[in-house]
């Protein structure tokens, strides 16, 4: 019996596949593992889009109140200043201003200007619009990344998908109270505005109609803890959140949860100016559009930190001072898809995924063991150390087995033994027609592997299609058929190949076909 | 154990009419059944939502209907009894696209009073999502067709490659017709069920195609019927073996895997006998009725070997530097 390196290698092969499984199948802490996908392991999937028209027309209003702002400052006359759908129109009064408002114009970024006699059309050009999608998609991934790793859940998947979606995977997600608390911290939009009180004209809130207030230049807003009470704020806020430094979860004097805030150098100046010469007024702490809270300023208040504070609990609390920390989300963001699966229904369909599995193969045991007599025997142990594989590499590749992979590698035994089969008629052939053993099977294996090569090449090629055009489900399953395939040639083709050759004398001197290829009618040779 | 006969010959192109009878009238049967009753298509193609509930003790469905009913997102929901009678599955068309308070978080709140119940699986697709899907499937499922065409062409020639097109439509098209049949919802797992017959299928194509090949070349014989039926013989036991352990594999998925695969499970079980009887009957077949002449393929071969060996020929004497 002499080792030849066909059976090194189906050994090589075999160590690979067990020694890289070992992790998965104990389920240890170390080395790496097969990741279970959602439907499996239970969790939640979201996809995610964001709505980019927003952002852009978020970023259209902020020219519109810079050109206020310049206007108010350089005693510029601007009429009917306003955003009619993608332009901001105005009419300049005075056409000596011209080449001030052109010149305050040129450094907007991105913008182009119409005009008309003195009537005023700025817009955006095409390839800015496309910037502010881009860059709002990117910054709502990288805050709901952020948001998510603060939340505490393991293992948080926060990835682009296509050009402007966004999927959210979550494990860990046991409950559908904590599944909720997760999707309203990842949609919250958390934009923190500390907006002026209009104290002249407060009184009339209840009576003033939205287009009202807004020629005065302020805005109704609602309460949030009290939906009866209105307050009337200056549009233009004193302050938003990207001057925020920090916010923390704190208590007031009553024990409640609030939530402290700090601001930046530049923040905090801004605050200390305002504050220094409102006193007596009230300031209004608005988060996502509603008023928590209006108090009275007594003083100048240096420092730049505030609180806000809204009957939360600690959660509450908690999770809106993750949602302040990692910071606004310029774009609104709504959902496309959600799977989200119960830890039980996950732990049922790996039980009988695994039940199909195991019958599965031990049926096709018996059975090639039964019509091959030894030669069956070897190629179960082809097919046996083919699904190591398929699982080691799955490992080492950090692939997710997720429940139509499952079938994939239910499906890939039945095909996996094929190769074993036509091998192993081909021999049988090669035989009857009375040649050597050492002769039919090299005749055997010849042929057999070009039908094999064709095939197989073919379903490769079949799979990548699979894999470049699917989704999740898809894709899993195209892995974990391709990996079965190359496996499966490794396997058949070389190792079965190797462990024949290591019996060729003994076979040849026992002339006991039956006992080895399962040959139950006589051969003329 | 052997189940065939080495050496005999069956005649399976002797049959060839009544086996295309058989499949012209399945075939279109089953188109006919596509086009007049549809698929019923998963929440994943359609959009829409799909809620799995089990109950603790058996599911009072005609409470849960009725509790339903009044919701608006609910309006033509079905609910049904889903692998046991504790558990159930709500289907509805609607979906619901704010992340604070989705479709799963109202079930939850309309079930309130129905019984302790868990909910196990929310599954909602927005509208939007379905299209893209439906647009990638096909492209897979034409693009897969075209390699496949490609590499059969390239390996045999191009009315093997027609005819296992033909036999890979034939097989798809029945096989969803069962589906239509039974009603088994169409998700994204029968999609891959679809592409999993179509390699199925071509893999088997091509081990009779391998013998047909190799008998053109080794035999002396030109009568392509004969070499056919030799061919279709000779791989007869492997077709049969390995469809029966594909079979059983599938078998046990359909048993065991539970109502969840059962859009996968129960195409591929058709699939597999399908494909197996058009391998058979069906793919040789076709390459017969399209013309193929072993006398003009061996002539082709020929030609093929004699200009190898005209250019390994100047290539050895440019080499010794006669020309």
């Amino acid at each position: 019996m002499k080792f030849n390196f066909r059976v090194i290698l189906l050994i090589a092969a075999a160590l690979f596949g067990i020694i890289f499984s070992v992790p998965s199948l104990t389920q240890s802490e170390h080395g790496a593992k097969v990741t279970l996908g959602l439907d499996l392991q239970g969790g939640l999937h979201l996809l995610l889009g964001v709505k980019t028209e927003e952002a852009v027309n978020s970023q259209l209003k902020s020219v519109a109140s810079g050109l206020k702002h310049f206007s108010e400052q350089n005693d510029i006359l601007l009429d009917g200043l306003s955003v009619e759908g993608d332009h901001v129109v105005f009419e300049l009064m005075d056409s000596e201003d011209g080449a001030k408002i052109d010149e305050h114009l040129k450094s907007v970024q991105g913008t182009a200007v119409k005009l008309s006699g003195a009537a005023y059309s700025v817009s955006f050009k095409p390839e800015e619009v496309e910037k502010l999608k881009t860059q709002s998609v990117d910054q709502a991934i990288e805050t709901i990344r952020n948001r998510l790793d603060q939340f505490g859940l393991a293992e948080p998947v926060v990835a682009r998908q296509g050009v402007d979606k966004i999927l959210v995977e979550l494990p860990g997600i046991k409950t559908p109270q904590e599944e909720q608390r997760a999707r309203e911290l990842i949609s919250r939009a958390a934009k923190l505005e500390l907006m002026a009180v209009d104290e002249d004209r407060s009184m009339r809130v209840n009576d003033m109609s939205d287009a009202e207030a807004l020629s005065f230049g302020d805005k109704i807003l609602e309460d949030a803890l009290q939906p009866n009470v209105k307050h009337l704020v200056n549009e233009i806020p004193i302050l938003d959140g990207t001057m925020l430094t920090d916010a923390q979860v704190g208590y007031d004097q009553n024990n409640r949860p609030v939530i402290n805030f700090s601001l930046n150098s530049a923040g905090a100046q801004v605050f200390g100016d305002f504050t220094g010469k409102s006193v007596g007024k009230r300031l209004a702490i608005v988060l996502d559009g509603k008023v928590y809270s209006a108090p009275v300023i007594n003083e100048r208040i240096g420092g730049g930190s505030g609180q806000i504070s809204g009957n939360y609990t600690i959660e509450e609390a908690n999770d809106l001072a993750i949602a302040l920390r990692s910071g606004a989300l310029l774009a609104p963001i709504y959902m496309l898809e959600k799977r989200s699966v119960g830890p039980s229904l996950g732990a049922d369909s790996i039980k009988a995924s695994l039940l199909a599995l195991v019958s599965g193969f031990v049926l096709v045991m018996i059975f090639m063991m039964m019509y091959y007599g030894l030669a069956g025997i070897i190629a179960n142990l082809a097919v046996l150390i083919n699904i190591f594989i398929i699982l080691a590499m799955m490992a080492l590749l950090g692939a997710t087995l997720t429940l139509p992979g499952m079938a994939g590698i239910v499906l890939h035994i039945g095909l996996a033994v094929d190769a074993n089969i036509i091998i192993n008629e081909r021999v049988r052939e090669q035989l009857r027609l009375g040649l050597s053993v050492r002769k039919a099977l090299e005749e055997g294996y010849a042929k057999a592997m070009r039908a094999i090569l064709d095939s197989n090449i073919t379903q490769i090629i079949a799979c990548t299609i699979l894999y470049v055009y699917g989704t999740g489900a898809i894709k899993g399953f195209a892995v974990t058929l391709s990996m079965g395939i190359l496996a499966s040639m490794l396997t058949a083709i070389v190792g079965t190949y190797g462990v024949f050759q290591l019996f060729t004398n003994r076979i040849e001197k026992s002339k006991n076909y039956k006992m080895w290829f399962g040959m139950t009618r006589k051969v003329n040779a | 154990m052997e189940l065939f006969k080495e050496d005999k010959v069956y005649n399976f192109l002797g049959k060839g009419k009544i086996f295309f009878v058989a499949s012209f009238v399945l075939f279109f049967l089953a188109i006919g059944l596509i086009a007049i009753k549809g698929f019923s298509f998963g929440i994943d193609f359609t959009g829409g939502t799909v809620v799995q509930v089990k109950y603790q003790g058996v599911a009072p469905i005609d409470k849960v209907r009725e509790a339903l009913e009044k919701e608006e997102l609910f309006k033509h929901a079905s609910v049904t009894e889903f692998g046991s009678p504790e558990e159930i599955i709500i289907k509805t068309a609607a979906s619901t696209d704010g992340l604070s308070k989705d479709i799963g978080d109202v079930t939850r709140e309309i079930l309130k009073g129905t019984g302790e119940f868990e909910i196990r699986r929310v599954d909602m697709v927005g509208p939007k999502v379905g299209d893209e899907l439906r647009v990638k499937g096909l492209t897979a499922f034409l693009l897969t067709l075209a390699a496949i065409m490609a590499m059969v062409t390239f390996r045999y020639e191009w009315r093997f490659a027609l005819a296992a097109i033909i036999a890979i439509v034939h097989d798809i098209v029945i096989t969803f017709g069962f589906v239509s049949y039974f009603e088994i919802d169409f998700n994204i797992e029968s999609v891959a069920a679809l592409l999993m017959i179509l390699g199925y299928s071509i893999h088997d194509t091509i081990i009779v195609y391998d013998r047909i090949r190799e008998h053109i070349q080794e035999s002396k014989n030109s009568d392509f019927v004969m070499i056919v039926n030799e061919a279709v013989s000779r791989t007869q036991s492997r077709t049969t073996l390995t469809s029966l352990t594909v079979f059983f594999v599938v078998l046990t998925l359909f048993l065991f895997g539970g109502d969840i695969m059962l859009g996968f499970s129960f195409p591929m079980l058709v699939g597999v006998i399908i494909g197996t009887y058009s391998s058979i009957f069906v793919a040789a077949q076709l390459v017969v009725w399209t013309g193929f002449s072993v006398a003009r393929y061996r002539e082709k071969m020929a030609e093929k070997i004699k200009l190898q060996a005209e250019k390994e020929k100047m290539r050895a004497q440019f080499e010794q530097g006669i020309v």
